[in-house]
């Protein structure tokens, strides 16, 4: 819960004059417990249905944007937290952890659903994407992140994420296709600065450019 | 949220077999105390095991069903068939069930946000809990459904969202569903998977009214797993419906809902099927109203009517006492709008 309510949004890369970040240090910081995560691992390899007592770490195997993570996890673990407290990608966010406000949206296998409310364990096998994958190789914004930057689609930022991801989904799923169809479809995206309009106006634009 | 096993089944016996019989073989014990919980999409599962009301030791992800004949539509002479593994999305965008039983897509498509919908399984939804506060909140030893004897918090606390039909002096929790309404409107059979093999039984049979035992919500044994639903076809599939009134125009449960399926005979009713939701502690079936209906033009006199006997049993309490005529009104507009719709 450390990083959970931070408020960082999507205003990442505010490094300071000694060229180190808050963002930057964190995740340096979660790159150390991943590696101890590892080493564990290596030397207590479990099946899930071989744990003796709940307690137990489970080993984990997940596929994140295309790199596969091997995790030792508590069984409890929900997607979310393996992608913010185990990996390292602070991009989804942790809003109301209840499956109510969608800040957490990612895809599993081309289907957005919520991280927050699907058990890290129940992924394995399945192709994960978050934000940090939705980018380019050559670190090019996707079109929706484009359209959200220049229609203002949010204040503080917070939601922001969860919103793309649902917007990008949205219109795979052939559901953009006037603004109520996209306020009906992203109604599981709350933003509580209220810039739905510009949200609106955001999806619509990037759809076309989707898919031109 | 407690500690469990996390037990993957690949297939159906996989998931019975992973099942541990209960202390309390009589089925008496809270349902939401069963040691065992099958997951599948977990929208309702995760949720309340973080909110510590389920606390299962064993959680049996019976995703992987999802490949198997579980996981898919079916629709030919004998009707529809849905798995129990289909996510709510898939069923509420398939083409056969949008144009032969719009009332399935509609209470799909009406529930829940897209993420919700892409997640959770049909079988998973219907079993889902009331999302009444009491129930929810541990903090309250006073639920009947959590802790059977204790008493009901509900009654005289914040019971807005609650049911006025079905319900008992134990317990006046909604049930929260939409989808339910419309199994129940189109005579669906659903198909029940445990270690003695397969049966099959009405789906108006599936859930209990709460009268003294509120704890126990369905009629299924332990182990049992929901693995399809059978929707027949009938003369009234296509002409049908699902009305949903709420507080928001999205992604909320319903105050008052009606799912109508219509076989009319130039104007007149020549059977029709209602239930109801939001209003009611089980799925509800308006049989009387039916009836009413029958051989009857639709009319004012007769909406009228029908909707006073649907809601004759009701037994509103301080704050909802406005679903009464919320939910005539919402039945009236649905039975309308069904004579009317062209198909």
């Amino acid at each position: 819960m450390r990083n959970s309510n931070d408020g960082e949004g999507s205003r990442s890369g505010s490094a300071n004059g000694s060229g180190w970040s808050r963002r930057t240090f964190l995740g340096t910081s979660f790159g150390s417990t991943v590696a101890v995560v590892a080493l564990r691992d290596t030397g207590n390899a479990q099946s899930p249905a071989a744990a003796a007592s709940p307690r137990d770490k489970i080993a984990v195997s997940l596929n994140i944007n295309g790199k596969p993570h091997d995790l030792s996890l508590d069984s409890r673990t929900t997607l979310l937290d393996a992608l913010r407290e185990h990996i390292g990608l602070t991009g989804s966010k942790k809003g109301c952890d209840q499956g109510q406000c969608g800040a957490y949206t990612v895809m599993v296998d081309g289907q957005r659903v919520l991280g927050c409310l699907i058990l890290a364990a129940a992924v394995q096998g399945k192709e994960v994407t978050t934000i940090e994958g939705l980018t380019g190789a050559n670190g090019a914004l996707h079109p929706m992140q484009q359209a959200f930057a220049e229609h203002d689609a949010f204040q503080c930022g917070y939601c922001t994420p969860g919103q793309i991801m649902s917007a990008v989904a949205c219109v795979k799923e052939g559901h953009a296709n006037s603004a109520d169809e996209v306020r009906e479809y992203m109604s599981g995206n709350l933003c509580r600065c209220a810039a739905y309009p510009n949200i609106v106006d955001a999806v619509l634009d990037a759809k076309t450019k989707m898919e031109a | 949220m407690r500690p469990f096993h996390y037990v993957k089944a690949n297939d159906l016996p996989g998931a019975l077999q992973a099942f541990a019989p209960q202390n309390d073989p009589t089925n008496a014990a809270p349902s939401v105390n069963a040691a065992t919980q099958y997951l599948a999409g977990g929208t309702t599962l995760i949720d309340l095991m973080k909110l510590d009301v389920m606390r299962p030791a064993t959680v049996t992800d019976i995703n992987a069903l999802d490949q198997s004949k579980a996981g898919q539509i079916e629709f030919g002479d004998n009707g529809l068939r849905l798995g129990a593994l289909v996510r709510m999305s898939q069923a509420a965008d398939h083409e056969a069930v949008k144009s032969n039983f719009p009332v399935i897509a509609q209470s799909l498509q009406l529930a829940a946000s897209a993420q919700i919908r892409n997640m959770a399984s049909l079988g998973g939804n219907v079993l889902q809990r009331t999302r009444c506060t009491y129930f929810r909140d541990t903090s309250y030893d006073n639920c009947n459904k959590r802790n059977p004897g204790s008493g009901c918090a509900a009654m005289d606390g914040m019971n807005r969202n609650l049911a006025v039909l079905g319900t008992s002096n134990d317990c006046i929790a909604s049930y929260p569903g939409d989808f339910a309404q419309a199994l129940i409107a189109l005579d669906a059979m659903v198909e029940i998977a445990g270690s003695a093999g397969t049966r099959m039984m009405p789906f108006a049979q599936l859930h209990r009214a709460p009268g003294s035992t509120p704890q126990i919500e369905t009629t299924l044994t332990q182990g049992e797993l929901i693995t399809a639903f059978q929707i027949p076809n009938l003369p009234w599939g296509k002409r049908s419906l699902y009305l949903k009134i709420r507080d928001r125009a999205s992604y909320e449960f319903a105050l008052a809902s009606a799912a109508i399926a219509l076989d009319l005979d130039n104007g007149t009713v020549r059977d029709v099927r209602i239930a109801l939701g939001g209003v009611s502690a089980q799925p509800w079936r308006a049989a009387e109203a039916e009836a009413l209906l029958k051989g009857k033009p639709i009319d004012d006199t007769m909406l009228l009517a029908a909707a006073d006997k649907a809601f004759e049993g009701a037994r509103p309490k301080k704050h909802n006492a406005f679903k009464v005529q919320l939910g005539k009104a919402t039945l009236m507009r649905a039975l309308r709008d069904a004579a009317t719709m062209t198909i």
